[in-house]
């Protein structure tokens, strides 16, 4: 099979490989996929509380090279955005971004997945924490 | 050293150069019908042929009337299985083989399930080989055929074939065997392990693809085939035909070759092979063997390199020639159904590679191949989060994956 130039640059050189603190209150940690079905990744992001920005994004993944390319597309992407910013990331751009063949389309989807993941992670500890220091007020 | 490195030599094999000059000359000075009875052309094709017959006779211990050409493995397969299940038909109906064999048996027996026969898939143990108890217990009185292959084209591991024989020979029961990636690798004996049929393909012992054989006992017992390609009559009427002279010469070369070089081939292969493996394992954690070490060919190595994708893997060694055992590399979407007839897990099937190693690697290859995955391994497992969970002592047997 041949791949794009873009999903070769990323298997090469992946961005952001690494992981972040995920008991930190300000970081959220998206888990997908299954060794059986031959892909998982890790995907984490770390939001800045004041301006609600992800300011730093890593991953890991057990997969394909397009898996690791459209996860490793995807720190790049999130980096900069706000968090409901990263929630308008769809695998069609990831698709069109890396010109993935039909049959590797589920790598797109499980990093569309991974953010999403992600971001409840990230939301679910957020409102714990207000939901902590309301009680305490 | 020119790359890519070519280290898939169970797919296939390139033509020796010995093989090749003895084929030319038939192409075009003499490039009579070996079946032309009353010309020069026709007696010099004849020769050629039968001194092919004799070439790949001795190889596996037969005489020359027994060597029945074929197109290839595929072909011996079907005409052996289809042609005793024809002939034997009031005899019985049952047939045996086992789960990892090539799709050429395994397809034809469930061809034959479609026509009212019973066959039985033995499945293997955890090394790759049959259950001989379990093979006792599955004969019955209506078992006409067990078809086992002599070693496994994904893991190399060589079946206890003279045992089997010696089994079906007790019951009266016709032995045949896919021998492909055992001829010319290691020494067989038709007699010495009472096989009744064997499969070979030239092309997997460096001769031409498109030719092949099915050895078919004609002593002790006399084994009778229904053909099933019907024309002239050739090859004592099992197979009709026109005879591919230039490719039999090849495979009759070939088979000379190997027998002749066949004690310090196997040492070289064998050196070879146990290098990479020693490397791999020296600088690599958790990488496993798959089937059994013991009973193996010469020259082939298949491994799991866990928490790595197979196809990744393969992405980064993309100037050495091998396959994986990854659904991402296969038609199907499937893992191998041999690795997974181990026993293996799907996510250990898929972080497969084969190695085949062959007459024309050289060791400096051998090296570069074996310090190319090492690298990438590493790179690979600093990528997995899989392999990041397991150092932290995760069991991931326990975890519950999102899926869809």
């Amino acid at each position: 099979m041949a791949y794009s130039d873009k999903v070769l640059d990323h298997y090469n050189n992946p961005r952001n490989v690494g992981s972040l603190d995920k008991s930190a209150e300000n970081v959220g940690t998206g888990m997908v996929g299954a060794p059986e079905c031959g892909d998982v990744m890790k995907l984490q992001i770390q939001v800045n509380d004041a301006s609600g920005v992800i300011e730093d994004a890593k991953f890991k993944t057990f997969g394909c090279g397009s898996a690791i390319a459209s996860s490793s597309l995807a720190t790049e992407w999130l980096k900069g955005k706000t968090v409901d910013e990263a929630l308008a990331i769809k695998n069609t751009d990831i698709v069109n971004e890396l010109s993935l063949p039909p049959v590797k389309i589920h790598c797109s989807v499980l990093a569309e997945d991974a953010i999403k993941a992600a971001i409840s992670d990230y939301r679910a500890k957020q409102s714990k924490r207000v939901a902590s220091e309301q009680t305490v007020a | 050293m020119k790359t890519p490195i070519y280290l898939d030599n169970h797919a296939t094999t390139p033509v020796d150069p010995r093989v090749l000059d003895a084929m030319l000359p038939y192409f075009t000075t003499n490039f009579g019908n070996a079946a032309s009875r009353n010309h020069e052309f026709g007696w010099i094709a004849e020769q050629a042929v039968d001194k092919a017959r004799k070439q790949i006779a001795d190889l596996i211990g037969a005489t020359a009337r027994e060597i029945i050409f074929t197109s290839g493995a595929t072909e011996s397969d079907n005409l052996a299985i289809k042609g005793v299940a024809e002939m034997y038909a009031e005899k019985g109906n049952h047939i045996i083989t086992a789960a990892t064999e090539h799709k050429a048996v395994l397809d034809t027996c469930k061809k034959l399930e479609k026509h009212g026969y019973r066959v039985t898939y033995l499945p293997v143990k955890g090394d790759g080989l049959i259950d001989l108890d379990m093979l006792k217990e599955s004969f019955t009185d209506k078992t006409i055929l067990v078809t086992i292959m002599y070693a496994n084209n994904e893991i190399g591991v060589v079946q206890p074939i003279a045992e089997i024989g010696r089994l079906c020979r007790e019951r009266g029961v016709l032995f045949h065997t896919d021998a492909v990636q055992a001829i010319g690798k290691i020494p067989v004996d038709v007699n010495k392990d009472n096989i009744d049929m064997l499969s070979i393909s030239a092309h997997k012992l460096y001769g031409p693809k498109g030719v092949g054989a099915l050895y078919v006992r004609r002593k002790a017992p006399r084994v009778q085939l229904t053909a099933q390609m019907d024309g002239g009559g050739h090859e004592r009427g099992m197979r009709s035909g026109t005879l591919n002279v230039t490719g039999i010469v090849g495979l009759g070369e070939a088979c000379a070759i190997s027998q002749r070089e066949m004690p310090e081939e196997t040492k070289r292969l064998q050196y070879l092979r146990d290098k990479l493996r020693g490397k791999l394992e020296a600088r690599l954690d958790e990488v496993y063997i798959n089937g059994s070490w013991e009973h193996r060919l010469p020259h082939s190595l298949n491994m799991s390199f866990a928490y790595v994708e197979g196809e990744s893997l393969l992405m980064g060694i993309n100037d050495v020639a091998v396959s994986s055992g990854s659904a991402c590399t296969s038609a199907t979407l499937e893992p191998s159904y041999v690795l997974k007839a181990l026993g293996l897990g799907d996510d250990i099937a898929h972080s497969s590679i084969r190695f085949g190693i062959g007459r024309f690697n050289t060791e400096e290859e051998i090296d570069y191949v074996a310090d190319k995955l090492i690298h990438v391994v590493k790179k690979l497992r600093e990528l997995s989060p899989l392999y990041e969970m397991a150092k932290e002592g995760i069991d991931l047997s326990k975890v519950s994956w999102v899926t869809d």
